[in-house]
């Protein structure tokens, strides 16, 4: 049984099962911890439980049993409207305002949180430029945009508030394969200016490769293994071997991450 | 010829009776407003009131309009004046279309803009004000739109039970077998037909999301 978070768990899982109404388990016997900047990647089939995992954490869901640790606090027991202002999300289908402009949708978080309107005005320019848009889109509406846009402005409008946490549900996934490959780079030397901690999800080896520090690899509600990306390709998982062998692509990629 | 001529001689109670009938349609349209959504919200949001509040309104727009009027003219403080009488029955057929709009409108907000909003801390009622309705509204209102159509032609029966309204002119004309009397009923109303379903028709083309 794990002990008292130390203080560099930022997200801890124990024993953590979930059941949807009609007695259908989801999740179940989760155990694991988020430490401080990682960016933990779960990675699975659809089905697998790792978009209920990430949605366990700001509380979209809630535990049938077990509990979830924010900070050292079960989520349970915690503000959720706070809980979910200090974490940011960002899903597949984005899910912009659409009638709202960018800027006004950037600045949702910022705004709830009583900020002042020349500081969101302020904020949103900076993050614009952050995730790589011309200041000139703050005034366009989310139908004017094509995906990649769209999902910079999904990424932006999590950072707005500076959370500490940021959860992320095959953000990439609707997106191009070249657009994904660009936006996974510049996600990567994003991470590692503003060291969040990120949780992520994909059914995508070569981008668990790419972003994690760690894959956790789920199937059937179940946690099969957590291993750094180097280690996760000389695994002898079954599963792991059979993700591994699927995507052949994904050694040429960690040789030319370069930082390992 | 001799219609415009009837018009014209009679201008000050066809305006009369015109504004009777917007009073009628008017208030009967703000109440079923005023009910309606909130009942549309509560059914889009808690699946299990959809059946009983839909299934009621269903209902009630089934019975015949002079039937429910004849039900309704026993009631005691409702009975004493035929105008409150009339509002009520049009209200309750208003009802159906504003309801079932509020319950499509706010079922067909993209899922992914409910999660995202939930996701970043938006509270039930931020979500509901700021989302939802914002983005159901041109729904809702093609549904109050009907409902107004619909009220105007309705409001004319209301006359049968005295609540005054362009229905009078209509009534009196059939009695005396007067089409003149009947038309200066029947035009402004098809008139006041028009003219709301085109304004409401303008304001939700304005308000639809793109």
């Amino acid at each position: 049984m794990p002990t008292d978070p130390t203080p560099t768990s930022v997200i801890e899982f124990r024993d953590v099962s979930y059941v949807l109404p009609n007695g259908q388990a989801l999740l179940s016997g989760l155990n694991l911890r988020v430490e401080r900047g990682e960016t933990l990647v779960f990675l699975g089939r659809s089905g697998s439980g790792k978009t209920t995992t990430l949605k366990l954490i700001n509380r979209l869901l809630t535990p049938a049993s077990g509990e979830v640790l924010v900070n050292g606090t079960p989520t349970t027991k915690s503000d959720v409207i706070r809980l979910r202002r200090s974490i940011g999300y960002v899903i597949q289908d984005v899910g912009l305002f659409p009638h709202y402009t960018v800027e006004r949708n950037i600045g949702i978080g910022p705004k709830l949180e009583g900020w002042s309107a020349a500081r969101i005005h302020q904020r949103v320019e900076e993050l614009l430029q952050l995730v790589g848009l011309e200041a000139s889109l703050a005034g366009r509406y989310p139908h004017q945009l094509s995906g990649g846009q769209r999902q910079r402005v999904g990424v932006a409008r999590a950072l707005a508030a500076d959370p500490a946490i940021l959860l992320m549900d095959e953000p990439f996934g609707a997106l191009d394969a070249l657009t994904r490959a660009q936006l996974q780079r510049e996600f990567r030397s994003l991470q590692q200016r503003l060291n969040k901690t990120v949780v992520f999800v994909t059914h995508d080896l070569s981008e668990a490769l790419r972003l994690g520090s760690r894959i956790a690899l789920m199937d059937a509600g179940r946690l099969v293994t957590v291993l750094p990306p180097e280690q996760f390709l000389r695994s002898g998982v079954p599963l792991a071997v059979a993700y591994v062998q699927a995507f052949s692509d994904g050694l040429e990629v960690l040789a030319n991450r370069g930082d390992r | 010829m001799n219609l415009l001529h009837f018009f014209l001689e009679n201008h000050e109670q066809i305006v009369e009776l015109t504004l009777e009938h917007l009073w009628l349609v008017g208030i009967s349209t703000l109440l079923a407003v005023l009910i309606g959504i909130p009942l549309g919200i509560l059914s889009a949001h808690w699946p299990v009131w959809n059946k009983p509040v839909l299934g009621t309104a269903n209902i009630i727009q089934t019975i015949p309009s002079l039937a429910l009027f004849g039900f309704l003219l026993p009631v005691p403080w409702l009975g004493e004046r035929a105008d409150r009488l009339a509002i009520l029955a049009l209200t309750l057929y208003a009802l159906l279309p504003v309801i079932r709009n509020t319950y499509t409108g706010i079922r067909g907000v993209d899922p992914a803009v409910v999660e995202a909003g939930r996701g970043m801390g938006l509270t039930d009622s931020q979500l509901l004000f700021q989302v939802e309705l914002p983005l159901a509204m041109s729904v809702i209102l093609s549904g109050v739109r009907v409902a107004v159509v619909v009220s105007v032609g309705l409001a004319t029966i209301a006359a049968a039970i005295g609540a005054g309204g362009l229905g009078e002119f209509i009534f009196r004309g059939l009695a005396m077998v007067n089409n003149q009397l009947i038309l200066a009923g029947a035009i402004p109303a098809a008139i006041l037909a028009l003219s709301a379903d085109f304004g409401l028709g303008w304001l939700e083309r304005r308000l639809r999301p793109q």
